[in-house]
């Protein structure tokens, strides 16, 4: 397990990327990315929940009864979800509230679920914090581009400041729900034929 | 406080312009990763189908007359995950015990069915929007039903295309979203019959 910092961060951001990669939390992440404020809350909130649940459960992973580990690991995410809920309603009310459902349904996001699954159980605490901190930055990554390109094209703006200069016509359909799909569609596209060409040519080599 | 929309309306609007998947995208996961055959993807509709139904239920009940009056709302996230694992474990266990032949079909589905984020997510909705009983059990059944209606046509629609020949790269994970966002488009279309925010 002599992973190094970097190696951790690199393959998080990009080689493994969750939400492109691995396919995981897809649901919040077409969900709150309309506006980029929303996306970038929602990314910050997300990487806060994993580095901290992944943390406290590797430091905990030999006490863990492997039986209800599942249990464990789904009440600890719950209680670092609702310290988070607790903190946007107090400092951020209005993103709070735009954000709905979605922060609450961080509990079910299967990216802590799956890092505290598939690292934290087997590695020391603090690689499994960098671990998650940086599976959460690259979620918020891609969050903030699909949310840049939403953004642009839905109200041409970028964190809600205007960058429409030429008075272009917005395009709607960019701030309803397919176009969300059809944006990380393609995102998945690109890279999945980029790492099969890839892949290719090393064969070839 | 409660909300004035009919509950009708709700169940509708919950099957088609607020779908569970196609407007709200929740219980994406499940959703991409079994709807690449339509048996089981039919399988775990119902599954989740029935789960929804239940969960929005009892967890109304468990939201107004324990919630409410103990005064627990910071802890509502906690209760509800814990309500949804036990129910799912419950109804395992009971339909292997009274109907092993839906046991049989469903069950390997059920322990997915928790982590789901379709499910929690109906039960914060009608929190959010103050649903009364009745609201929240035909709303808690719509949503389960959109659910089944769309991983269904997404099943339907990759076994065809399993034997189609793609550009490289798109088949998988990216053609099955592009699919959801023409079908997403195709729903927004009956957004002028009703929509419940």
């Amino acid at each position: 397990m002599a992973e190094k910092p970097r190696e951790i961060i690199k393959r998080n951001l990009f080689t493994d990327n969750q939400v492109l990669r691995q396919i995981l939390g897809i649901c919040s992440s077409l969900a709150v990315t309309n506006t980029m404020r929303n996306s970038l809350v929602m990314g910050i909130g997300l990487s806060f929940v994993t580095a901290l649940s992944s943390l406290t459960l590797s430091a905990m992973r030999n006490i863990i009864p492997h039986r209800i580990r599942m249990l464990v690991q789904t009440l600890v995410i719950a209680a670092y979800v609702i310290f988070l809920d607790l903190l946007l309603k107090a400092y951020l009310p209005d993103i709070s509230k735009q954000l709905g459902p979605y922060v609450g349904l961080i509990i079910t996001n299967c990216i802590i679920m799956g890092r505290a699954e598939a690292y934290a159980q087997q590695n020391p605490p603090v690689a499994a914090m960098l671990d998650g901190l940086f599976a959460g930055l690259g979620y918020t990554l891609v969050l903030m581009i699909i949310s840049l390109i939403r953004e642009v094209m839905g109200f041409g703006s970028v964190f809600g400041i205007n960058v429409n200069f030429l008075n272009l016509q917005t395009w709607t359909i960019m701030i309803m729900p397919p176009a969300a799909f059809f944006i990380i569609g393609g995102l998945i596209w690109g890279l999945t034929a980029r790492a099969q060409r890839r892949a290719r040519k090393e064969g070839k080599a | 406080m409660t909300s004035p929309i009919s509950p009708w309306i709700i169940f509708l609007a919950s099957i088609i312009t607020s779908n569970m998947i196609l407007a709200n995208f929740l219980g994406m996961c499940s959703y991409l990763s079994v709807s690449t055959e339509y048996k089981t993807a039919n399988g775990l509709g119902m599954a989740v189908t029935m789960v929804l139904l239940l969960t929005s239920a009892i967890n109304w009940l468990v939201y107004t007359y324990v919630i409410i009056p103990l005064d627990l709302v910071y802890l509502q996230y906690i209760i509800f995950i814990m309500v949804i694992a036990a129910l799912v474990q419950i109804l395992e266990m009971g339909m292997d015990r009274f109907l092993p032949d839906l046991h049989a079909k469903l069950g390997i589905f059920l322990p997915l069915i928790t982590v789901n984020c379709a499910i929690l997510g109906a039960t914060l909705f009608q929190v959010i929007r103050n649903y009364d009983f009745l609201q929240s059990v035909l709303f808690g059944l719509g949503s389960g039903l959109g659910w089944w209606l769309a991983i269904d046509m997404l099943a339907a629609m990759r076994e065809r295309l399993a034997k189609v020949k793609l550009p490289p790269g798109v088949s998988g994970p990216a053609i099955a979203f592009i699919i959801t966002g023409v079908v997403a488009m195709a729903f927004i279309g009956f957004s002028g019959i009703f929509v419940i925010q």
